[in-house]
């Protein structure tokens, strides 16, 4: 067995986690733990922007920037967290560019910045030019950029070591975590003063997702199975403009440039739902309306799917501001933005829910507050909440860089405080024994079929409109599929880069999630944000201006209300 | 359609040495090549090893060799292979298993032409300036994702293990030619060393094998033009 001990470890070298490890970086000892090479990370797929409230092309403040995250979010969002996240946006975009971000730039040589869904002037009146970016791949170059910085600072990366187990001492302080070397498989036992879980989401729950295939939720299941609870698990996005049948995201920005969603008709029909904001209206519900054409049967010839159109740009904007995006529609569907429509459906894109936070990323374990030593989430993995019922476009950019800092800098002060927690006796017996099971099982079920089942049936009765009969159907599906999954048997018995074990492992986790996120979902008796139910039609602020916080007990999932903290805006109707 | 993916294998755990295994899958012609390789492994056979993670050319995990050519598997489609497809590891770096290959000299190089922004205290308000067209300067180079189809379809790489290779030099050109960045002279005098950029010997294979279609030659060219005309 392998042991190692350092004042921090990060899980996921994504933006939360690289940001927290450039805090951290030479003043603790730190490891960085990612079952990838950091580059490879998720964050690097995003596209469109990052908001912060620069005002480099008009003018612009980070009241309205918090204003608009609260009212996207439905009004689930903590106001008090909104509130750090719009204002250190701008501190942390301008540290970006200080490490060299390669930003696109105005003729004034100023980080350059655009329109994008949701984001509007003076609380709503107009939309704002808040998004700064880097051509349509803003997230790969914040990720190049971290990773450069990582490799300046010197930090120590264990890369390809995939996560298996989160330690917690006997009084309750999470005290390390155990990995399995890819390469080797060989578990490590890492010992630690602080965690800080960024091991970012889990879209590959769903059928059609924007996310990557290890966006499995490894982090947050574990940490749920170890007791820690869940929050707002319900809380899905389904971006409006994925690749049709391959999920792969076309950015906001396309429609940010000036891009239309267009019905079999050739209706641009977003006017006709969001009259002032029109195709830049929030996810949710542009989701929604995409749904809502397709069942009227003005989807492209009555099939079950809408054009994005960008035909109508200037050429050249479309190969300066959105060349990324217009390519995938070339290389993955014969299509050529330039002449015709690009078929599009919502996708599985963005958890807003996870391991509960403070403002300091510091996961609390119950509906006071109260939170757990050691213990830290940051990123996607994390809820704060930012994003309340609805992330708004950039904005998760946003959250892993405000947050992944903040969380560096509450580590440091923890480090500098306490002393490393006792770990449990034999820390690595129960990783050793889930491994040892699945390499030892010579014949049973099949991981892909039993994980091609989930997908479907969170497609078809979780995602964009849900009802009670078909959660219950859904929820049904998933219990059988986790009996099933106790008799999973893998066919590679091997040491040396088993990747059938670790698919097998990422599926064992999925389940839990999506038992976690149709539980949410029934309970939640209303429509808010992302989460819309035929059944409940209306927001419900009397019983439901709170946050869902999701148990494993011996006696099944327990759900327990968090109040939402309001400190600004009060609830009022969204429209736009 | 039916088409055969002939694949070869490796486990170091069990093989004296590599062998070609042969798959029948049904796949659309719209299929990506990563999309077979996942039907074999969840169907037919789960010990097939490989990387990938995005499936959509933009994390960098999945360059393989595709027919005799550098390719990533998620950006490579059925209906350009024809119906008999040969898989191989990329050439050049040590075999860990099937298709999956050690990264780690590849990592090693790049981070030997120090690929971080080296410049001046920030200004301590707003942003450093830098013009549309500076920007423009580099663009190009931003765009890699360390992929390595480049530096392995590169043939001085394969017999000499010392090159930095095509990577490695793009990372250096994305900030010599960044305007923000004061640490060119260092740079380009480590790839003024024998293992920089005069082994280079022009043949465009790493172009050809860009999945982001980054010119890198062309990159390669400038770098030997400011060691040529600047000096260092």
């Amino acid at each position: 067995m392998a042991y190692h001990r350092y004042d921090a470890v990060i899980v996921g070298a994504g933006g939360a986690g690289l940001m927290a490890a450039i805090q951290l970086a030479g003043k603790a000892n730190i490891a960085v733990v990612s079952k990838l090479y950091p580059p490879r990370s998720h964050t690097g797929a995003a596209q469109g922007g990052i908001s912060a409230a620069l005002g480099n092309r008009e003018e612009d403040h980070w009241e309205w920037h918090m204003y608009d995250t609260v009212k996207g979010g439905d009004y689930l969002v903590d106001q008090d967290a909104a509130e750090v996240l719009a204002r250190e946006a701008i501190d942390a975009v301008l540290e970006l560019e200080h490490m060299g971000l390669p930003f696109n730039r105005t003729e004034q040589g100023k980080i350059d910045q655009r329109f994008f869904g949701g984001h509007t002037r003076n609380y709503g009146e107009a939309p704002v030019r808040r998004a700064c970016y880097a051509a349509d791949r803003t997230g790969h170059m914040i990720i190049q950029t971290l990773y450069q910085q990582g490799i300046k600072h010197d930090v120590n990366f264990f890369d390809e070591h995939h996560l298996v187990d989160i330690l917690f001492s006997e009084d309750g302080a999470c005290c390390g975590v155990v990995t399995y070397e890819i390469k080797t498989g060989e578990l490590h036992t890492i010992h630690a003063k602080t965690v800080l879980i960024a091991s970012g989401g889990y879209g590959r729950v769903f059928k059609v997702t924007s996310n990557a295939l290890a966006g499995t939720g490894d982090g947050i299941a574990i940490a749920y199975r170890r007791g820690v609870p869940l929050m707002d698990m319900e809380m899905y996005q389904f971006h409006p403009t994925g690749l049709y049948k391959l999920g792969i995201l076309v950015s906001e920005a396309a429609r940010g440039e000036g891009g239309k969603v267009i019905n079999g008709l050739g209706e641009a029909f977003a006017a006709r739902y969001a009259p002032t904001l029109k195709d830049l209206a929030p996810r949710d519900m542009m989701s929604r309306f995409i749904y809502q054409e397709v069942k009227e049967g003005r989807g492209i010839d009555g099939k079950d799917y809408v054009f994005l159109d960008v035909s109508h740009l200037p050429p050249e904007v479309i190969d300066e501001k959105i060349p990324d995006v217009t390519d995938f529609a070339r290389v993955y569907l014969g299509v050529e933005p330039k002449k015709e429509g690009i078929p599009i459906q919502p996708t599985a894109h963005y958890a807003m829910g996870g391991l509960p936070t403070n403002v300091d990323a510091q996961v609390i374990a119950n509906p006071d507050g109260e939170t757990i030593p050691g213990f830290y989430a940051a990123g996607e993995s994390a809820c704060v909440s930012v994003h309340g019922a609805n992330r708004l476009g950039t904005n998760s950019l946003v959250d892993l860089v405000v947050f992944g800092r903040r969380a560096g800098q509450r580590m440091l002060k923890e480090i500098q405080e306490t002393d490393w927690a006792t770990l449990p006796q034999d820390p690595q017996a129960k990783a050793e024994a889930q491994i040892a099971e699945l390499l030892g099982r010579e014949s049973g079920e099949n991981a892909a079929d039993i994980r091609a089942t989930m997908q479907d049936v969170m497609m078809d009765k979780v995602s964009v409109v849900r009802d009670e009969p078909r959660m219950r159907e859904a929820m049904q599906t998933i219990h059988e599929l986790q009996s099933a999954y106790r008799h999973v048997a893998i066919q590679d018995h091997g040491k040396r880069f088993n990747t059938d074990l670790l698919e097998a492992m990422e599926l064992g986790n999925m389940l839990d999630l999506a038992e976690t996120i149709i539980h949410g979902a029934i309970e939640r008796k209303e429509s808010r944000g992302a989460h819309y139910r035929e059944d409940y039609q209306s927001r419900d602020d009397i019983n439901w201006l709170a946050h869902s916080m999701i148990y494993q007990t011996a006696d099944g999932l327990n759900l327990r209300k968090k109040p939402v903290v309001i400190t600004t805006f009060e609830p009022k109707e969204r429209k736009y | 359609m039916e088409v055969t993916l002939r694949i070869k294998r490796f486990n170091p755990e069990q093989d004296q040495k590599p062998h070609f295994e042969e798959y029948q899958v049904e796949v659309e012609p719209l299929d990506r090549v990563l999309d077979a390789l996942n039907q074999i492994k969840w169907h037919q056979d789960g010990t097939l090893t490989y990387r990938r993670s995005c499936a959509h050319g933009i994390c960098g995990s999945d360059a393989v060799r595709i027919n005799g050519r550098n390719r990533l598997a998620c950006k490579t489609l059925m209906k350009d292979l024809g119906r008999k497809i040969t898989i191989e590891p990329l050439i050049g770096f040590k075999v860990e298993k099937d298709l999956l290959v050690d990264m780690e000299k590849f990592f090693d190089a790049y981070k030997s032409v120090k690929p971080y922004l080296i410049a001046d205290d920030a200004p301590s308000t707003g942003e450093r300036l830098q013009s549309p067209e500076e920007r423009h300067v580099f663009d190009d180079t931003t765009k890699c994702i360390l992929c390595a189809a480049c530096t392995t379809a590169c043939p001085v790489t394969w017999t000499s293990d010392d090159f930095v290779g095509p990577a490695a030099i793009v990372n250096a050109h994305r900030f010599i030619f960044d305007s923000r960045d004061t640490g060119g002279r260092e740079r380009l005098r480590i790839l003024n060393s024998g293992t920089g950029v005069w082994r280079c010997r022009t043949v465009f294979n790493c172009t050809d094998a860009c999945p982001r279609d980054i010119k890198i030659t062309e990159a390669i060219e400038q770098v030997k033009r400011a060691l040529l005309f600047e000096g260092v």
